[in-house]
């Protein structure tokens, strides 16, 4: 057992060793220790690996002086030649002295293995027992003990400031619930998007509206209610309706819309059929599972694919999850013509898009078209 | 006149004319010739063939080549267990054989989850023969015509203004398949939507155009053609940028990231770090002055 | 034959190891300071500490000097990047661009990588070293986890350490989201659905984060002050602290000759290992700058601003996100709904319980280790991995555990190189999770346990010459020398049997759950020989060598190998 006395406590280590210890081995010299020849040439390599260092550091002032930055600076093999002299000179300037530093250290550098004693890691016991004396000295001077009443409240109303911390952050936002009741914007809260009745579906990107007659079957268009290029119902809306800023983001993570025109035959959904227009299907383009946008169509199959995670979604089927990690299907949207013949949409969307909250009433897709009949016969005052 | 008699000397011996001799030998020349442009078989670069002729050779190139798969009419094959050979192409129009054939997709080396590309089998004429033959069987998209697709036919300031659009385009229609550097992606099933960057501009329009195989279309009507050479120029824009940062490590994003940045980067200290550590050279010899 | 010991430093000693002439001047300096700040006192203990030499101790170091890297650039670029989602129209440099609406940060970064010098490899090196940073941290936890270097008294280190790795993450994710890129702006909209999948407050806390709706206009500056002052403190902080400890328990050390539980056998920290750190430092700091400069990563021009209606294929979180990502493809699309509430088991379950699983069990290895064993020592000399073969086994399996779920995550890039079905793919990883880490387990620890026997037997029977001697009766064999006193002595130094005290048994006879553990945990276990094989097989050689040698024409101790005398006089095949 291998014991360290120095005076107070020893250290609880031990490792059983079967065989006596044959102590450190014998120093053998390195070439530069015996040889001043190799230690002057060691001297040498050392000071040019400096000398190294400090002209790339000069090359990398003149490359920052001279050589342009950016998309019409010159390249050297089809890369960027400002990031590259740069990223080069300041590398070498760095690697050279790191290495002549521990060229120095192992050739140099007194190189005898030498022992230190290690201490325990616990303090002696005398250490211990006079903070233990300190501490109970302290305390019972402060008569925290005797006091039960002041300790107590003490504790209460530190332990309250914390509330102060806490509640100061309600403003970090609103809740859902504030932003549905206030709408601060147009479609305001989770449950709602800018889509309304009439409104025109039009291709995203240029925001120019759609005839069913444009679209071939297996024709995929990613799509945006018109009122992200500032249009309601074909007519430009005035200068304070304009989404622009956090709103238009806000609208467009939720608004944006994938049509899929199909042969009428392949739906198989009756909701899906009565919500399409000659074989033209509307779906919400957020994913159900995180909220990734998808458009990755397999065309033959319609079956719409998330790249973020590779949920899978049937488009002839009500957008039926039928792969990968999304719990719910995804919303549809009701289509219909206007009287100038452009695609528009019945209503909002049925019911909430994007990925599954809490809160969220969810149901299937027959429950949801049910309610959504229910409720724009309401609407309509049928 | 004595020389000319001379060599044709013998041809005008026997004739009243000297001059005989040469023209004889010039109608000779005349006649072969003649014979020859009229009975030789034409060669296939004669742009004067009709639509028409160049559908019926297209029908016969179609026979050996198609039929077996795409039946005798192009009506396309259904196997015994009701397994689709090969779709009909009745509608498919010009432009989507001139794809799947310019690029060597078709005719498809073996059954699998989707075609791949490889060197074409046919030549440029052929493929238009086959086209034309495919085109009459129902009308469908054409060819594009080098002033839709070939982005060097913009002057500078349209370019710039193209590849803007096409950019905002590409990263709304296309990046979700085929990745932000056109590197290709994954589609279920063993599908995958192939790289873009090595494909030719027309090749790029013709799919658009025709959605081959799983692509969607995206036909006139929802890309336009203005709007379809807008993007092939934001495409042709990626291929020619110069990699600013450096190797672009496949263009794939944070995974060959990773890679890179265990294999060389820790790699490489790794390595610093044994080198750091390890024993330099011993010498036999001792030190002096001092004992061992 | 040992070192001239008045020059070895006693513990913490009284007195110098050297003794120094200063300059003057510098002298001069050294009063001045010492009247007002009394360092001497921390000077004697620590300017010659000793440090033991090992590469595999350097691989913290290469984590710490990242961090440096990534302050000293990181700086830089807050020079110039705008924490702000107004939205403005780009007019820069990037034609591809012009005209576009983005956020004032995207088109700051856009600046920062095109029209500031130096501004893209500042970008680069920063997002390489923060790279480096993370898996310098892992592969030094595993080093430290394999060696047993989280034993008592190291326990808290350990969990400073998991702590470190953890914010470590967290600082990685909100860093390269900053740029607002189409690519990290999929995943902060990833972040907000997983969120939102936590029952009850999950909606509040998206809002609260987003200060209203996805995604809002204050997501960017929060996350900028987390990534630039709030971790960075706390990483500063929990660094000071590792390095603290490290410096007050003494580095762990191999066992060797002259190397003990109570001694540390090295080199002083000046200068020998100022100058292997500090050289080590600026070799990380220029592997940086060298990987910044030829090697693009993050090129945020090719995104695109982020929009939520666009999106790439190969949508990745950078790596070391990678394995909640892929819990997350292979996870089945389980959702709940009860009376008006949805629960999202398929969010909430691989993104959000998952890594507060796995970090939990991390955090508590040490002290479930030392509940199983038993053991109430301190531990300062290292294991080798194979003589702790559960420990070990058990690390290999959760680190293929940890493969499955990133291989997961590159799942369609999988498919697309490999040209195969993303469906069969997921369908094999939901497999893979359960069945690869259990037999990982089972093979490793076989394999420690047979590597366990080899030392066992080459300490028996000495190591394989490479020398194939012929029997008079025509049979071939090896010729086995014994290993050296060194050797042996290094092979043995290691602990006999269960080590810890033995559970009681419980009222009824039977044995605890923790008994039963223990059992299982050293089952197998291959132990040192005794004293007395190792006299025998000792015994046993010699007399081999003595046969052999009467054959060979001279006499064979078999030491040739061993150190004991030079080999140049020896004639080793007959010959005179």
């Amino acid at each position: 057992m291998s014991e360290v006395h120095d005076g107070s406590h020893e250290i609880e280590a031990h490792t059983d060793a079967l065989l006596p210890d044959p102590g450190l081995p014998e120093h053998t010299w390195r070439p530069t220790d015996v040889d001043p020849k190799a230690e002057k040439r060691a001297e040498r390599q050392v000071a040019t690996l400096f000398g190294l260092s400090a002209l790339c550091t000069v090359l990398f002032v003149v490359s920052y002086v001279t050589i342009r930055t950016g998309v019409n600076g010159p390249t050297i093999l089809g890369w960027g030649a400002s990031n590259v002299t740069l990223g080069l000179t300041l590398g070498g300037a760095l690697l050279f002295i790191g290495i002549g530093v521990i060229q120095w250290a192992r050739k140099l550098m007194a190189d005898v293995e030498m022992v230190e004693l290690r201490h325990p890691a616990s303090s002696s016991e005398e250490d211990r027992s006079m903070t233990v004396a300190a501490l109970q000295a302290g305390l019972e001077e402060s008569g925290i003990g005797r006091r039960p009443l002041i300790r107590n409240t003490l504790i209460g109303s530190v332990a309250l400031l914390g509330v102060p911390a806490v509640v100061m952050l309600k403003d970090l936002g609103p809740t859902n619930k504030d932003v549905t009741e206030s709408a601060p914007y147009p479609g305001a809260g989770l449950e709602h998007t800018v889509w309304r009745s009439q409104m025109r579906v039009v291709r995203d990107v240029v925001g120019t509206p759609i005839r069913p007659g444009d679209l071939e079957i297996g024709d995929l268009v990613n799509a945006e209610p018109e009122i992200i290029f500032g249009k309601n119902k074909g007519v430009p809306v005035p200068e304070d309706q304009v989404l622009e800023g956090a709103d238009l983001q806000i609208a467009k993570s939720k608004a944006a819309t994938v049509l899929l025109r199909m042969d009428p035959d392949d739906i198989v959904n009756d909701v899906t059929r009565n919500w399409s227009v000659n074989g033209i299907v509307a779906y919400s383009k957020i994913c159900t599972h995180v909220g990734c946008p998808i458009s990755l169509n397999e065309r033959t199959t319609h079956h719409l694919l998330c790249p973020c995670h590779q949920s899978t979604f049937d488009l002839a089927d009500g957008g039926k999850v039928i792969f990968g990690p999304a719990g719910r299907h995804l919303p549809q949207l009701p289509l219909t013509v206007d009287d100038e013949g452009f695609l528009v949409a019945q209503g909002d969307y049925p019911e909430p898009v994007g990925p599954s909250y809490w809160e969220r009433n969810t149901y299937s897709l027959e429950q949801v078209a049910k309610n959504y009949a229910t409720k724009t016969g309401e609407e309509t005052g049928q | 006149m004595r020389l000319l008699n001379r060599s044709v000397g013998r041809l005008s011996r026997h004739r009243r004319r000297p001059l005989a001799g040469v023209v004889l030998l010039l109608v000779a020349l005349a006649l072969t010739g003649g014979l020859y442009a009229v009975f030789s078989p034409s060669s296939s670069a004669e742009s004067d063939q009709t639509q028409a002729e160049k559908a019926a050779q297209g029908r016969q190139l179609f026979l050996v080549g198609c039929a077996s798969c795409h039946g005798q009419n192009g009506e396309g094959l259904k196997a015994q267990d009701g397994k689709l050979l090969g779709p009909s192409l009745i509608g498919v129009g010009a432009a989507a054989v001139d794809f799947q054939v310019g690029t060597g997709r078709m005719p498809m080396a073996q059954p699998g989850a989707q075609v791949q590309k490889k060197r074409p089998t046919y030549d440029q004429d052929d493929i238009d023969k086959l086209a034309a033959y495919v085109a009459s069987l129902g009308p469908g998209p054409s060819v594009p015509t080098k002033n839709q697709y070939d982005p060097s036919t913009y002057t500078d300031a349209q370019r710039k203004q193209a590849v803007t659009l096409g950019g905002q385009i590409f990263l709304t229609n296309c990046t979700a398949c085929h990745n932000f550097t056109g590197e290709g992606g994954a589609m279920p099933r063993g599908g995958y939507a192939p790289k873009l960057l090595d494909t030719k501009p027309k090749y790029i329009y013709e799919a658009m155009l025709t959605g081959p195989q799983s692509m969607d279309t995206f036909s006139n009507g929802n890309i336009s053609p203005q709007e379809k050479k807008a993007v092939i120029a934001y495409v042709e824009s990626m291929k020619n940028q110069p990699g600013y940062g450096g190797f672009s490590l496949g263009g794939l994003g944070p995974v060959s990231e990773g890679l890179f940045a265990w294999v060389v980067g820790l790699g490489i200290l790794v390595g610093f770090a044994v080198w750091i550590a390890a024993h330099t050279t011993r010498s036999s010899k001792k030190k002096k002055g001092l004992e061992a | 034959m040992s070192v001239d010991t008045s020059k070895v430093a006693s513990s913490n000693g009284t007195n110098a190891a050297t003794t120094t002439t200063k300059s003057s001047r510098l002298g001069a300096l050294a009063s001045w300071s010492d009247e007002r700040l009394g360092l001497a006192a921390m000077g004697k203990k620590n300017l010659r500490k000793i440090f033991p030499d090992h590469w595999s101790f350097m691989l913290g170091e290469i984590a710490l000097w990242s961090f440096v890297v990534l302050l000293l650039s990181g700086v830089f670029l807050t020079l110039w990047f705008k924490p702000s989602m107004s939205e403005i129209s780009y007019q820069g440099s990037y034609a591809p661009l012009r005209g576009v609406e983005m956020s004032d940060a995207y088109a700051s970064a856009l600046h920062i990588s095109f029209e500031v010098r130096g501004g893209l490899l500042m970008r680069q090196m920063h997002h390489w070293a923060a790279m480096l940073f993370i898996s310098a941290m892992m592969i030094h936890l595993l080093r430290v986890f394999f060696t047993g270097a989280h034993r008592k008294p190291r326990e808290l280190n350990w969990v400073i350490g998991s702590l470190l790795l953890l914010l470590g993450t967290l600082e990685g994710f909100t860093g390269y989201s900053l740029p607002d890129d189409l690519l990290s702006g999929t995943g902060v909209r990833a972040a907000d659905g997983f969120m939102k999948s936590i029952p009850i407050v999950g909606t509040y806390i998206s809002f609260f984060l987003f200060g209203g709706e996805f995604p809002g206009d204050s997501i960017i500056p929060r996350l900028y002050v987390i990534h630039v002052l709030l971790i960075p403190g706390l990483l500063l902080a929990l660094i000071a602290a590792h390095m603290l400890l490290l410096v007050y328990h003494k580095h762990t050390q191999w066992p060797g000759p002259g190397r003990s539980e109570t001694n540390v056998v090295g080199f002083p920290m000046l200068p020998v290992y100022a100058a292997k750190a500090g050289g080590f430092f600026f070799i990380t700091f220029g592997v940086s700058a060298l990987m910044g400069g030829i090697l693009s990563i993050n090129p945020v021009w090719k995104f695109g601003p982020y929009d939520p209606t666009k999106v790439t294929a190969g949508s990745q979180p950078d790596w070391y996100m990678g394995w909640p990502d892929g819990a997350l493809r292979i996870m089945p699309g389980w959702e709940s709904h009860f009376w008006g509430s949805t629960w999202s088991w398929n969010i909430f379950l691989p993104v959000i319980v998952l890594p507060g699983l796995l970090f939990t069990v991390l955090l508590l290895l040490p002290f479930l280790e030392a509940w199983i064993t038993g053991d109430k020592r301190e531990h300062h000399l290292l294991q080798r991995p194979r003589n702790a073969p559960t420990r070990t086994a058990t690390m290999v399996a959760l680190m293929t555990l940890y493969a499955c779920f990133w291989l997961a995550g590159g799942n369609d890039l999988i498919a697309t190189k490999l040209h195969s079905s993303i469906n069969n793919i997921t369908y094999a990883l939901r497999a893979l999770v359960f069945v690869a880490p259990c037999v990982a387990f089972w093979v490793t620890r076989r394999w420690c346990i047979s590597l366990q026997r080899h030392d066992n037997e080459t300490l028996l029977h000495g190591y394989e010459t490479g020398i194939i001697m012929r029997s008079p009766e025509g049979g071939y064999s090896e010729r086995h020398l014994p290993l050296s006193e060194a050797q042996a002595y290094t092979l043995t130094v290691r602990d006999r049997g269960r080590v810890g005290e033995e559970d009681e048994l419980k009222p009824n006879g039977r044995p605890t759950l923790r008994s039963r553990i223990r059992t299982l945990y050293f089952d197998d276990d291959v132990q040192k020989p005794t004293i007395q094989e190792l006299e025998e097989a000792r015994a046993h050689a010699e007399h081999e060598a003595h046969a052999v040698a009467t054959l060979e024409g001279h006499s064979a101790d078999g030491h040739q190998f061993d150190g004991h005398h030079l080999t140049e006089d020896e004639p080793l095949r007959g010959e005179d």
